[in-house]
Parts: structure tokens; sequence; C-alpha cells
């Protein structure tokens, strides 16, 4: 099975082939390396700019308007923080133009923790993102969810932010891509580049197939009727392994919905499985303080209180200035499993 | 350092002069006025609206007419990448009506009716954002134009054609990284870039004055770091260099599918914007000083300047009459143009709880 990385790959290649795609670009994404996490590797239309995030989303964002459909990389989304402005104007430019300049540009970037990345290579962009109104934000959890959010983010005529889970990207997926080969040695061979001199090495594409997943739309991934969890990214298969370990202990049965679309949300399948639960615990690896789920916890409260049978929960980093190097600092940090479990059960336990 | 505008006010006897003006005919050098003059009494009309309550913050350009006019008539005029492109700041208003633009829609924006057709009541005076003509979104950010062009050009570069990428920005804003952005971009060996890189020396930013802040000296000197890209500092208070300045340096942009720095001594005829009054300052006036020149050369006579003044005033007079009676934006037209596709049902409305 593909792991994200090479999924994003297999995506990236299909818009390059069937959906318009003539740029992909960022630091470090053409050849030799194809992306520090090779998520751009043998790509045909990759290729390496100069050191410059303000440079490299100002180039997207004019070629949108120029009517092309580019993908950009932020190496790190770390890296991200002095693009904000231009984000903003990504985000606005089909607004502030009374709806006549659309900008249909993906930028992709690795997000959160888990890699041992220290203060500046384990930051989250999710909230912050959600912020920048008029564009949309995906964050995969999954190897087939990332190449359907990929060809989704890239047919999409919005600006999307395509978050990229930094310590999912070596996940291999549990499911196959439409048109990927079963044996994944083949994969492999197929599409990864060899380790040393790789000038005269060329890729051979699986014959690939179109396999969208609807920006905004959430996937159940885990059903149940004892408890809602909300999550996404890094914490969905965290989250995915706490239900399947809570069912077979038969401690409760618990949903799981993976958001997948940040901006826009799928309200419905959140409001639906409340509903049936009446309990509902957010959980995110963002920190504390207008973290994304406090917006939906809000609206919860707001929209759905005599419904809920407890108080709603919210799991999320601590507001700390960043993510400590030593793994002390960063479980301390981030919710780790004992941490999502210990919340699920928390709220599994609580009496009506 | 930079040189003061004041001491750059064209000499019209000077050596060479009869023969750069005589590259341009007496019907361009009439129509060229014509707009010079248009543009002008539109922002006084601007600056008058601002005032008096009709709109709020004014920004625009007088005082680089005699830049702006003559780059909108060179410009090769169309949507896609077989024509030009636009990453404009807001003293732009000459190169949209240039361009074709009608002044009645700058006094729309101005007023922030409904009918305003960049911006919807949106966005400040000057914003313009016309896609028929290639002209993006203007943004009041400062110098995120010099990165957005980038694109455009990369997308000329492989395309092919003519097609170039002008931006224009201000001496100020250069001190933002997306200048450097752009010339680094715009220089790399490995694909250089068809942009047009203008930038406007009013010798302020805002209050601020450019000689205090920049040892580089002229903005055109960064030119020297880049030795495939030329650089070239001109009058922009005087339209025929700067039309055969544009046009030198437009031919390179074209041909060569490489950038060219073009840096534009200017006034700044009503200051930075309303923020500082818009009163009118003691700059030199390049309508005055080309006037001056069609008189003295008799391309145009006394009666005939008066009669542009008065016909374009009569426009601004109609055009803004007419926005006075349009109604202003919905307020549920905020929700409009956040997606393309617009929004569904479960969109937060309520601002709140």
């Amino acid at each position: 099975m593909a792991n994200m990385a090479q999924a994003i790959r297999m995506a990236l290649h299909y818009g390059e082939e069937n959906l318009g795609v003539t740029e992909i670009f960022g630091e470090d994404v053409g050849a030799p390396l194809g992306g520090v996490f090779t998520a751009t590797q043998g790509l045909k239309t990759a290729w390496n700019t100069p050191l410059d995030e303000r440079g490299i989303v100002g180039a997207a964002i004019g070629l949108g308007w120029a009517g092309q459909r580019p993908v950009a990389e932020i190496q790190f989304v770390d890296y991200i923080f002095n693009t904000i402005d231009l984000l903003k104007l990504a985000g606005n430019s089909l607004w502030c133009s009374g709806g006549r300049v659309p900008c249909p540009i993906v930028i992709m970037s690795p997000t959160g923790s888990g890699i041992h990345g220290s203060v500046y290579h384990s930051h989250s962009f999710d909230s912050i993102a959600s912020k920048i109104h008029g564009m949309k934000v995906v964050c995969p959890s999954n190897s087939l969810d990332a190449y359907g959010l990929m060809l989704a983010a890239i047919k999409d005529d919005n600006p999307v932010l395509y978050l990229m889970p930094k310590a999912l990207l070596r996940s291999k997926g549990a499911e196959l891509i439409p048109g990927e080969p079963g044996d994944e040695k083949l994969l492999k061979e197929m599409i990864d580049a060899p380790v040393g001199n790789r000038e005269s090495w060329k890729p051979r594409w699986p014959n690939l197939e179109e396999y969208i997943v609807p920006l905004g739309k959430a996937k159940i991934s885990h059903e149940g009727t004892d408890a809602t969890i909300i999550t996404h990214g890094r914490m969905a298969p965290v989250c995915l392994e706490v239900a399947r370990d809570l069912a077979a202990e038969g401690f409760g049965k618990v949903e799981v919905i993976d958001l997948r679309s940040l901006i826009p949300y799928d309200w419905n399948a959140i409001t639906q499985s409340i509903r049936k639960t009446g309990r509902v615990l957010f959980i995110n690896e963002e920190t504390e303080i207008s973290n994304f789920g406090e917006h939906l916890f809000r609206r919860v409260i707001d929209e759905m209180f005599y419904e809920l049978a407890v108080r709603p929960r919210l799991l999320c980093g601590k507001a700390v200035p960043g993510i400590g190097l030593s793994p002390v600092l960063e479980y301390a940090s981030v919710p780790q499993k004992k941490d999502v479990d210990a919340a699920i059960r928390e709220l599994l336990k609580e009496p009506a | 350092m930079a040189t003061k505008v004041k001491s750059m006010r064209a000499n019209v006897d000077a050596f060479g002069r009869d023969e750069k003006i005589n590259k341009l005919s007496p019907e361009l050098l009439k129509r060229m006025h014509h707009l010079m003059v248009l543009d002008r009494l539109m922002e006084e009309r601007l600056i008058k609206m601002s005032k008096g309550g009709e709109g709020f913050f004014w920004i625009g350009g007088p005082g680089e007419e005699g830049l702006n006019i003559p780059l909108g008539l060179l410009a090769k005029r169309g949507q896609g990448l077989d024509y030009d492109y636009f990453h404009l700041h807001y003293r732009s208003g000459g190169i949209a009506l240039a361009l074709g633009a009608q002044v009645i829609d700058t006094i729309r924006q101005m007023r922030t009716v409904a009918t305003d057709p960049y911006s919807r009541g949106r966005n400040f005076v000057n914003h313009y954002a016309i896609p028929e003509w290639n002209i993006m979104p203007i943004a009041p950010t400062i110098e995120t134009q010099y990165s957005t062009v980038i694109g455009s050009a990369i997308a000329q570069k492989r395309h092919g054609g003519d097609g170039i990428s002008i931006v224009t920005g201000g001496d100020a804003g250069t001190a933002e990284g997306d200048f450097h952005s752009c010339l680094v971009w715009a220089n790399r060996p490995i694909s250089p870039l068809p942009i047009l890189i203008v930038v406007t020396n009013n010798s302020y930013g805002i209050s601020t004055p450019f000689e205090g802040q920049h040892g580089e000296g002229d903005v055109s000197n960064w030119s020297k770091s880049f030795p495939n890209m030329p650089g070239k500092t001109i009058n922009g208070n005087d339209p025929v260099e700067s039309y055969l300045s544009l046009q030198e340096a437009m031919a390179h942009v074209r041909e060569k599918r490489s950038p060219y720095l073009l840096e534009v001594k200017t006034s700044r005829l009503n200051g930075h914007s309303s923020s500082s009054g818009g009163n009118r300052v003691n700059e030199p006036d390049c309508i005055k000083i080309f006037e001056e020149e069609l008189l003295k050369r008799a391309i145009m006579k006394a009666d005939d300047v008066e009669k542009t003044w008065q016909a374009c005033r009569e426009e601004c007079d109609l055009a803004h009459a007419q926005v006075k009676t349009e109604p202003y934006p919905e307020a549920d037209d905020i929700w409009t143009g956040i997606f393309v596709e617009g929004l569904d049902d479960t969109y937060p409305k309520k601002g709140g709880s």
C-alpha cells in the first residue's frame, strides 16, 4: 500500500496528466530531491525555487489569477507564517474583486508534530488557516484520502491549503488507490527514486484513475452510538485505534468522524453523529486558545445544547510557544494515545 | 543618492528634445494630454468626494499621469497570456483610463455603490480589478504585487508569445522583501521572466523621505546586481520621456523574455492620501509642463487646451451626478464571492451565538 507521500505524488502526477497542472514548485521540490518528504519526486512539472516563501506563494497567486492551476509547496508549515498576508490575498481576491478574479491554487505544506522536529518543524497551522476566509483548508489522515483530496483541491476553483501531517507522510494506507499496484515493493520500484545518482532515473507511473474526496465532506472512520469524536489529520488514526480498542474491550461504541476538510467543514456529519450519541469530544494537535476545535465546540453548544447528554470536551495541544525537542516535552505538549484513551473513557463514563 | 524630483523638471529646450518629441505624432501627444487631464480631474473629483463625505479614504495618483498614461497606451490590452498582465499599486488610475476604463466606474468605487465594477463597494478607490484586460486585483497591502507578478510572468514564459507582466509600486515599498523576491525570481539564470518592473519614486513613503532610509541611492541601482537586467531612472514628469523609455523597456522585455527595471521620478501632488489631507503641494506639475511645451510647439492652441479641460470636467460632472443616483450594496452582499460556488446552508453566518 502506498504511503501518504507516495499517494500525494501519484495525485500530483494525475494532476499533471489530466487536470491541467503545469507548475509544481517550491524549495527542493524538483530534481534531484523531489521534496524533503519526497512528495514531488519524479514529477515532470516539478521545479526548484529560490529559498523564498513569499515568492512561492506570490507566484502561485499570480499563476492562479492568470488562469493556471499551480501546486506550490511550503517546505514546512512552520515557514508559512511570513506569507500570511499573501495567503489572505489568495483568500480575498475573489471577494475583493466583487466575485470576478478567482484564485484556483493549491498550497501544500507538512504540518504538525511527531517527527521530533523541535520548535520550528512541529508547528500546526490549522487554526490560523481557518481564519483566512475564502481559502479552503484540508488535512488528510490516510493515503487514499490524501490522493482524493489532492485531486479535489486541484480541481477546485478556490485557493486550497493542503496540510500534510508530517508524522503520517511515511505511514502506509489500508486501502489501494485506484490504479495502484497491490504489491508495495513493485510500487516502490516504480515511483521511488533510487538512493545515490538519480540523473538517468525516470519513474514508471501506474495507470492511475480519478478518485475524488469532495471538499467539505467528512468521513465516519469508525461507527458508534455511545460517543462522537471529531478529529482530523495526525490525530485521526490515533482516535480510530482507541475506538477499536474500546470496542474490543466492550467499553463503548465510539463514532470517529475524520473531518478531512476544515474549511468548509461538514457540519451535517457533526450534528448527525452528536444527535445519535449525545456525547462529543473534539481532538486535534493544535494548541489551546482559539483552537479550531473551540469554534466547533462553541457552535455545538449554541445549536445543540439541549441535545447533549453530558458536557462537550476538547483535547488539544498545550498553549506553549513551541514543541520542545526532548520527547518528554513533546509528549507533554501534544495529545498522545494515552491521553486520547483517557479522554474518551472519561466522556463515556460521565453519567447523563 | 536619489535625485529630487524638483531638480528634474523637463527642460523643453534641451538638446535632442526636438528629435524625441518628433517621434510621437501630434495626435498621440494630444491624446496623451487629454487622458492626463481626465485622470487629474477624476482624482480631484475623488478628493472632493472624500472631503465631502461621499466615500471615505482617498488614495490615488495625481502627479503620476506623466508615467501612467503612456504606460496604459503602450501596453498590449486583452485577456489571457498573449496580452500584458498588470500588477499595479493604488496610484494607477491613469493606467486604467488609458487602457479604456471609464471615469464613472472609479467614482462608483469612491462612493462604495453596488455598481462599483471593481469591488462592489468593498475596497478603497483606485483599487482596480479588470480581468478582461488582465488588470489583477490591486491590494492595499504594500508591495505584494511584486510577488504576484512572478506568477503571471511564469505562465507567460511557458506560454510563449510576446505578452509581458508589468508591475508598479512606490519607492518606499522597495524596502519590502517582495521587491527583492521579484528581482531574484525575475533574474533566475535558469529561467528569466518577462517582467517590466516599474518603481515610481515620489521621494516619500507617507511622511518619510526616501533619502534618509535608502542608502542604495537610485532604485535602478539594483540592476547592477543582475547583469542581464537593464536598469534606468527617468523623469516621469515628462510624458514624452516616459513614453519613449517605456517603449524601449517593453520592447526589451517582449523580445528577450527577461526583466527590465525602470525607476520613474514623479511628483506627489496631493500628498500620500486623504489621511494627510489630500491637499495640493508645491511640486512640479507634469500636465502644466507638458501643456507649456505643446503650446510652445503649436501642437495645441490655448483654446484647445481649455476645451480639453472643459470636456473632461463635464465628463466627471456627469459621471458624478449619475453615480449619486445609484444604490449602495445590500447588506447580504457580504456573503457573495467567498467561494466561487457560493456557500452552503451550514456555513456559519450569524456572527456568534
